[in-house]
Protein backbone atom coordinates (compact mmCIF):
# COMPACT_ATOMS: atom_id res chain seq x y z
CA UNK A 1 0.00 0.00 0.00
CA UNK A 2 1.30 3.47 -0.82
CA UNK A 3 1.80 5.73 2.18
CA UNK A 4 -0.89 8.23 3.05
CA UNK A 5 1.50 11.04 2.08
CA UNK A 6 2.01 9.49 -1.35
CA UNK A 7 -1.75 9.21 -1.81
CA UNK A 8 -2.30 12.84 -0.91
CA UNK A 9 0.49 13.87 -3.30
CA UNK A 10 -1.01 11.77 -6.10
CA UNK A 11 -4.48 13.22 -5.57
CA UNK A 12 -3.13 16.78 -5.51
CA UNK A 13 -1.08 16.40 -8.68
CA UNK A 14 -3.93 14.63 -10.50
CA UNK A 15 -6.47 17.31 -9.54
CA UNK A 16 -4.08 20.08 -10.59
CA UNK A 17 -3.41 18.44 -13.97
CA UNK A 18 -7.14 18.16 -14.60
CA UNK A 19 -7.85 21.70 -13.36
CA UNK A 20 -5.18 23.13 -15.68
CA UNK A 21 -6.49 21.11 -18.62
CA UNK A 22 -3.28 19.08 -19.10
CA UNK A 23 -5.25 15.83 -18.96
CA UNK A 24 -8.89 15.03 -18.46
CA UNK A 25 -10.50 12.63 -16.02
CA UNK A 26 -11.47 10.57 -19.03
CA UNK A 27 -7.81 10.33 -20.15
CA UNK A 28 -6.83 9.00 -16.74
CA UNK A 29 -9.72 6.55 -16.57
CA UNK A 30 -8.83 5.24 -20.03
CA UNK A 31 -5.17 4.80 -19.09
CA UNK A 32 -6.15 2.84 -15.98
CA UNK A 33 -8.54 0.70 -18.01
CA UNK A 34 -5.83 -0.04 -20.58
CA UNK A 35 -3.38 -0.94 -17.81
CA UNK A 36 -5.90 -3.23 -16.11
CA UNK A 37 -6.85 -4.94 -19.35
CA UNK A 38 -3.32 -6.15 -20.04
CA UNK A 39 -2.84 -9.61 -18.71
CA UNK A 40 -1.38 -13.00 -19.10
CA UNK A 41 -3.10 -13.74 -22.43
CA UNK A 42 -0.59 -11.51 -24.23
CA UNK A 43 2.29 -13.32 -22.55
CA UNK A 44 0.72 -16.66 -23.46
CA UNK A 45 0.55 -15.64 -27.13
CA UNK A 46 4.27 -14.80 -27.10
CA UNK A 47 5.19 -18.07 -25.40
CA UNK A 48 3.12 -20.16 -27.82
CA UNK A 49 4.58 -18.35 -30.81
CA UNK A 50 8.05 -19.26 -29.51
CA UNK A 51 6.98 -22.88 -29.02
CA UNK A 52 5.68 -23.13 -32.60
CA UNK A 53 8.24 -21.02 -34.44
CA UNK A 54 11.91 -21.67 -33.72
CA UNK A 55 13.09 -18.63 -35.68
CA UNK A 56 10.87 -16.40 -33.51
CA UNK A 57 12.08 -18.15 -30.37
CA UNK A 58 15.68 -17.42 -31.31
CA UNK A 59 14.85 -13.72 -31.69
CA UNK A 60 12.78 -13.69 -28.51
CA UNK A 61 15.74 -15.00 -26.51
CA UNK A 62 18.42 -12.89 -28.16
CA UNK A 63 16.73 -9.62 -29.09
CA UNK A 64 13.62 -9.74 -26.98
CA UNK A 65 12.50 -6.13 -27.49
CA UNK A 66 12.52 -6.50 -31.27
CA UNK A 67 10.68 -9.80 -31.15
CA UNK A 68 7.78 -8.53 -29.04
CA UNK A 69 7.32 -5.37 -31.11
CA UNK A 70 5.34 -7.59 -33.49
CA UNK A 71 2.82 -7.94 -30.68
CA UNK A 72 2.55 -4.17 -30.37
CA UNK A 73 4.52 -4.14 -27.13
CA UNK A 74 7.11 -1.49 -26.38
CA UNK A 75 9.08 -2.02 -23.17
CA UNK A 76 10.93 1.30 -23.35
CA UNK A 77 12.65 2.69 -21.31
CA UNK A 78 13.06 -0.81 -19.85
CA UNK A 79 14.31 -3.81 -21.78
CA UNK A 80 12.88 -7.29 -21.86
CA UNK A 81 14.95 -10.33 -20.93
CA UNK A 82 13.45 -13.73 -21.74
CA UNK A 83 14.84 -16.74 -19.89
CA UNK A 84 14.13 -20.26 -21.09
CA UNK A 85 13.20 -23.26 -18.96
CA UNK A 86 14.81 -26.47 -20.16
CA UNK A 87 15.24 -30.03 -18.92
CA UNK A 88 18.27 -28.78 -16.97
CA UNK A 89 17.22 -25.32 -15.78
CA UNK A 90 14.21 -23.81 -14.02
CA UNK A 91 14.02 -20.00 -13.96
CA UNK A 92 12.16 -17.92 -11.39
CA UNK A 93 11.71 -14.14 -11.23
CA UNK A 94 11.58 -11.81 -8.23
CA UNK A 95 12.24 -8.14 -7.59
CA UNK A 96 13.81 -7.93 -4.16
CA UNK A 97 13.93 -4.12 -4.09
CA UNK A 98 10.33 -3.35 -5.06
CA UNK A 99 7.99 -5.08 -7.50
CA UNK A 100 9.47 -4.65 -11.01
CA UNK A 101 7.40 -6.79 -13.36
CA UNK A 102 6.89 -7.00 -17.16
CA UNK A 103 3.65 -5.01 -16.96
CA UNK A 104 3.30 -4.31 -20.70
CA UNK A 105 3.12 -8.09 -21.18
CA UNK A 106 1.62 -9.54 -18.00
CA UNK A 107 -0.32 -6.58 -16.61
CA UNK A 108 -0.53 -5.89 -12.89
CA UNK A 109 1.61 -8.16 -10.71
CA UNK A 110 -0.16 -10.50 -8.28
CA UNK A 111 -0.31 -9.33 -4.66
CA UNK A 112 2.11 -12.02 -3.46
CA UNK A 113 4.77 -10.83 -5.92
CA UNK A 114 4.95 -7.54 -4.01
CA UNK A 115 4.98 -9.08 -0.55
CA UNK A 116 8.12 -8.84 1.53
CA UNK A 117 8.19 -12.54 2.32
CA UNK A 118 8.15 -13.57 -1.36
CA UNK A 119 10.78 -10.96 -2.21
CA UNK A 120 13.07 -11.99 0.63
CA UNK A 121 12.61 -15.74 0.40
CA UNK A 122 12.71 -16.19 -3.39
CA UNK A 123 16.42 -15.37 -3.39
CA UNK A 124 17.23 -17.03 -0.06
CA UNK A 125 15.37 -20.35 -0.30
CA UNK A 126 13.85 -20.55 -3.80
CA UNK A 127 13.20 -24.27 -3.64
CA UNK A 128 11.14 -23.94 -0.47
CA UNK A 129 9.11 -21.15 -2.10
CA UNK A 130 8.62 -23.20 -5.26
CA UNK A 131 7.43 -26.11 -3.17
CA UNK A 132 4.80 -23.89 -1.53
CA UNK A 133 3.59 -23.04 -5.04
CA UNK A 134 3.31 -26.78 -5.66
CA UNK A 135 6.40 -26.93 -7.82
CA UNK A 136 8.63 -29.87 -6.91
CA UNK A 137 11.95 -29.95 -8.72
CA UNK A 138 14.55 -32.72 -8.68
CA UNK A 139 17.95 -31.83 -7.23
CA UNK A 140 19.45 -32.48 -10.64
CA UNK A 141 17.61 -29.50 -12.11
CA UNK A 142 19.28 -26.15 -11.61
CA UNK A 143 17.20 -23.36 -10.11
CA UNK A 144 18.18 -19.97 -11.52
CA UNK A 145 16.64 -17.01 -9.73
CA UNK A 146 16.53 -13.65 -11.51
CA UNK A 147 16.44 -10.56 -9.35
CA UNK A 148 14.69 -7.93 -11.46
CA UNK A 149 16.41 -5.10 -9.63
CA UNK A 150 17.24 -2.54 -12.32
CA UNK A 151 16.47 -1.89 -16.01
CA UNK A 152 15.47 -5.30 -17.33
CA UNK A 153 12.08 -6.94 -17.02
CA UNK A 154 11.88 -10.72 -17.11
CA UNK A 155 9.64 -13.23 -18.80
CA UNK A 156 10.11 -16.95 -18.28
CA UNK A 157 9.65 -19.06 -21.40
CA UNK A 158 8.20 -22.25 -19.92
CA UNK A 159 8.74 -25.69 -21.40
CA UNK A 160 6.20 -26.97 -23.89
CA UNK A 161 4.67 -30.10 -22.39
CA UNK A 162 5.15 -33.42 -24.13
CA UNK A 163 2.14 -34.74 -25.99
CA UNK A 164 1.05 -31.37 -27.39
CA UNK A 165 2.86 -31.67 -30.73
CA UNK A 166 -0.34 -31.47 -32.80
CA UNK A 167 -2.13 -28.87 -30.65
CA UNK A 168 -3.31 -25.59 -32.15
CA UNK A 169 -2.10 -22.21 -30.93
CA UNK A 170 -5.42 -21.61 -29.14
CA UNK A 171 -5.16 -24.93 -27.31
CA UNK A 172 -1.56 -24.25 -26.32
CA UNK A 173 -2.34 -20.74 -25.06
CA UNK A 174 -4.80 -22.23 -22.59
CA UNK A 175 -1.87 -24.06 -20.96
CA UNK A 176 0.25 -20.97 -20.31
CA UNK A 177 -0.48 -19.38 -16.95
CA UNK A 178 0.75 -16.15 -15.41
CA UNK A 179 2.62 -18.06 -12.71
CA UNK A 180 4.44 -20.18 -15.30
CA UNK A 181 5.76 -16.98 -16.90
CA UNK A 182 6.98 -15.71 -13.51
CA UNK A 183 8.53 -19.11 -12.99
CA UNK A 184 6.86 -20.21 -9.76
CA UNK A 185 5.18 -23.09 -11.55
CA UNK A 186 5.12 -25.06 -14.76
CA UNK A 187 2.36 -24.62 -17.32
CA UNK A 188 -0.94 -26.47 -16.93
CA UNK A 189 -0.77 -30.16 -17.63
CA UNK A 190 -2.26 -31.03 -21.03
CA UNK A 191 -4.81 -33.40 -19.45
CA UNK A 192 -5.89 -30.58 -17.10
CA UNK A 193 -6.56 -28.21 -20.02
CA UNK A 194 -8.31 -30.85 -22.12
CA UNK A 195 -10.70 -31.68 -19.28
CA UNK B 1 30.26 3.78 -24.02
CA UNK B 2 32.88 1.07 -23.47
CA UNK B 3 32.24 -1.88 -21.22
CA UNK B 4 35.08 -2.60 -18.83
CA UNK B 5 34.01 -6.21 -18.23
CA UNK B 6 33.06 -9.04 -20.56
CA UNK B 7 30.99 -12.19 -20.16
CA UNK B 8 32.93 -14.73 -18.11
CA UNK B 9 34.91 -12.13 -16.13
CA UNK B 10 34.96 -12.63 -12.39
CA UNK B 11 33.88 -9.57 -10.42
CA UNK B 12 33.45 -8.67 -6.79
CA UNK B 13 30.53 -6.45 -5.83
CA UNK B 14 31.67 -3.51 -3.76
CA UNK B 15 30.94 -3.49 -0.06
CA UNK B 16 29.82 0.10 0.23
CA UNK B 17 27.28 1.74 2.47
CA UNK B 18 25.46 4.30 0.44
CA UNK B 19 22.11 5.88 1.22
CA UNK B 20 19.54 6.70 -1.44
CA UNK B 21 18.04 4.97 -4.46
CA UNK B 22 20.71 2.28 -4.79
CA UNK B 23 19.88 -0.73 -6.96
CA UNK B 24 22.55 -3.02 -5.51
CA UNK B 25 20.89 -5.05 -2.75
CA UNK B 26 22.89 -5.68 0.41
CA UNK B 27 22.84 -9.46 -0.07
CA UNK B 28 25.20 -9.29 -3.08
CA UNK B 29 27.61 -6.69 -1.65
CA UNK B 30 31.07 -8.12 -1.07
CA UNK B 31 30.19 -11.27 -3.05
CA UNK B 32 32.01 -12.64 -6.09
CA UNK B 33 30.21 -13.54 -9.30
CA UNK B 34 30.69 -13.92 -13.03
CA UNK B 35 29.53 -11.51 -15.74
CA UNK B 36 26.67 -13.22 -17.60
CA UNK B 37 26.09 -10.49 -20.19
CA UNK B 38 26.67 -6.83 -20.90
CA UNK B 39 23.22 -5.21 -20.86
CA UNK B 40 24.22 -1.72 -22.04
CA UNK B 41 24.40 1.81 -20.68
CA UNK B 42 21.56 3.32 -18.66
CA UNK B 43 20.96 6.54 -16.74
CA UNK B 44 22.44 6.29 -13.26
CA UNK B 45 19.43 5.41 -11.05
CA UNK B 46 21.12 6.91 -8.02
CA UNK B 47 20.71 10.35 -9.66
CA UNK B 48 17.68 9.67 -11.86
CA UNK B 49 15.52 8.98 -8.82
CA UNK B 50 15.98 12.56 -7.63
CA UNK B 51 14.95 14.40 -10.77
CA UNK B 52 18.41 14.47 -12.40
CA UNK B 53 18.97 13.15 -15.92
CA UNK B 54 21.25 10.45 -14.50
CA UNK B 55 24.42 11.52 -16.31
CA UNK B 56 26.90 10.12 -16.99
CA UNK B 57 25.19 6.89 -18.00
CA UNK B 58 26.47 3.76 -16.30
CA UNK B 59 27.25 0.43 -17.91
CA UNK B 60 24.93 -2.31 -16.66
CA UNK B 61 25.74 -6.02 -16.49
CA UNK B 62 23.99 -9.19 -15.47
CA UNK B 63 26.08 -11.02 -12.90
CA UNK B 64 25.67 -14.70 -12.05
CA UNK B 65 26.33 -15.90 -8.50
CA UNK B 66 26.39 -19.36 -7.04
CA UNK B 67 23.74 -19.48 -4.32
CA UNK B 68 26.35 -21.00 -2.00
CA UNK B 69 28.44 -17.83 -2.46
CA UNK B 70 25.50 -15.62 -1.44
CA UNK B 71 24.33 -17.81 1.44
CA UNK B 72 26.96 -20.06 3.02
CA UNK B 73 24.19 -22.21 4.54
CA UNK B 74 22.17 -22.47 1.30
CA UNK B 75 20.08 -25.61 1.50
CA UNK B 76 19.73 -26.52 -2.19
CA UNK B 77 22.07 -28.19 -4.69
CA UNK B 78 25.42 -26.48 -5.36
CA UNK B 79 24.44 -25.90 -9.01
CA UNK B 80 21.69 -23.40 -8.07
CA UNK B 81 22.44 -19.81 -9.11
CA UNK B 82 21.10 -16.27 -9.00
CA UNK B 83 21.41 -13.57 -11.64
CA UNK B 84 21.08 -9.87 -10.96
CA UNK B 85 21.77 -6.55 -12.71
CA UNK B 86 24.74 -4.60 -11.37
CA UNK B 87 26.12 -1.25 -12.57
CA UNK B 88 29.81 -1.01 -13.36
CA UNK B 89 30.59 1.44 -10.56
CA UNK B 90 29.49 -1.22 -8.06
CA UNK B 91 32.07 -3.85 -9.07
CA UNK B 92 35.79 -4.55 -9.17
CA UNK B 93 37.83 -7.30 -10.85
CA UNK B 94 38.04 -10.43 -8.71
Amino acid sequence: MPSIEAQILETSVRELLIEKGVVSGEDIRRAIEAMDSRGESLGAKIVVRAWMDSEFKERLLNSSDDAIREFGINMSPMELCVVENTDEVHNMVVCTLCSCYPRPILGIPPAWYKRRDYRARAVREPRAVLQEFGTELPDGKQVRVHDSNADLRYLVLPKRPAGTEDWTADQLEALVTRDSMIGVSDVRRPEEAAA
Amino acid sequence: MENKYNPGDKVRILQRNQPGHVRTPIYVRGKTGVIERVVGSFPNPELLAYGNPGLPYKMLYRVNFKQSELWPDYGGPSSDTLEIEIYEHWMAPA
